[in-house]
């Protein structure tokens, strides 16, 4: 990380107040007047199509090998993926990755 | 007796709150060990917990930055994250809108997903409770987890360094937001965003960080909504 200490608070203090006003948007400032149906049907699918983003790379391509491909973490995330895809919960999906990830890396 | 009333709704609250600490505590923990292994210090971990406080923006924050992406682009890839809250808000206006402006811009500090799940879910259930009573009960699902998400990240922030590279604690974000996204992948639409989000995110990789994911997931966004469009006018 390469940023000052001026730059990491802006980034809090900016995150922080834009966050802030995210949540507040509606509640304090819009009031009662609804938005048109696609910009809330385009807002619905927001967490789905940032975290797949985020995460796919480090599943493929993770840091702590440099990058290289690396099947523990490889099947870590393949079967997190598919146990919260059929439990349909963050729980056991993470308890079932947790369990491949170390399971994994104490194998190899 | 209104008084009693809010009471007994603030604690039903608490009461309905309290499971969400299972996911918060350690949820929170693991922020602080990897927020303070990025290079943040304690008071800067504890400033995006306490400012910020949304959990899944932290981490994309914190993995933005640990890319060392531009300024702009760490912000915009977090309040992406956060932008789903512009709903929840939405959806709290016809409960709350008539409480007064202080109690309101505190529900907006307060809007996780569990606060808003619980209360969305408990006021559907009691059309009969007055503003008074759906604010307490928000307020009281909000009291179990806020500190909670606060020591937590500060436990995890204080005992970050000591944590051995063995605990694979690398690979803590990948898993969390594969077992959030997965569960939510239950329709047609929801699996599209996800792929689209995947697929142009991995092709774009090779640009500056914080590019492809930004380009990616406004993509996602859009065959997500488009592909739910196509389905509900075809049905």
């Amino acid at each position: 990380m390469t940023y000052s200490a001026g730059q990491i608070w802006l980034i809090i203090a900016l995150l922080g107040a834009g966050t802030f006003a995210i949540r507040f948007s509606f509640l304090g400032l819009i009031g009662d007047r609804p938005l048109p149906p696609f910009v809330l049907r385009v807002l619905r699918f927001t967490p789905v199509a940032v975290l797949p983003g985020m995460v796919a790379p480090l599943i493929l391509w993770p840091p702590a090998t440099d990058g290289a491909f690396d099947p523990v973490r490889f099947a870590c995330g393949v079967v997190t993926l598919a146990v919260g895809i059929w439990s349909r919960s963050f729980y056991i999906a993470v308890a079932a990755g947790a369990v491949t990830l170390y399971g994994g890396l104490l194998i190899v | 007796m209104p008084d009693t009333t809010a009471k007994t709704a603030f604690w039903a609250g608490a009461r309905n709150g309290a499971p969400f600490i299972l996911m918060a505590a350690p949820f929170a923990l693991v922020y602080g060990v990897l927020a303070v292994e990025a290079g943040l210090t304690l008071a800067q971990t504890m400033g995006f917990s306490v400012l910020v406080i949304a959990g899944a923006s932290q981490f994309a924050a914190l993995q933005m930055m640990v890319d060392n992406a531009a300024v702009a682009l760490v912000l915009l890839a977090a309040l992406a994250v956060n932008l789903r809250m512009a709903m929840y808000s939405a959806a709290m206006v016809p409960h709350i809108g008539p409480a007064p402006l202080w109690h309101r811009a505190l529900v907006a500090y307060l809007l996780f997903d569990q606060t808003y799940i619980a209360s969305v879910a408990r006021y559907d259930d009691g059309p009969q409770m007055t503003v008074g009573q759906k604010v307490a009960y928000y307020f009281g699902v909000a009291t179990p987890i806020t500190p909670l998400w606060i020591i937590c990240s500060l436990i995890g922030a204080s005992v970050g360094a000591t944590i051995p590279d063995s605990w694979a604690m690398d690979f803590a974000l990948p898993l969390f937001f594969t077992a959030l996204v997965a569960p939510m992948l239950k329709s047609l639409p929801h699996v599209v965003a996800a792929g689209v989000s995947v697929a142009v995110a991995l092709v774009l990789s090779g640009l500056p960080s914080g590019f492809g994911l930004i380009v990616a997931a406004l993509c996602a966004m859009l065959a997500g909504a488009l592909v739910e469009q196509w389905t509900e006018t075809r049905a």
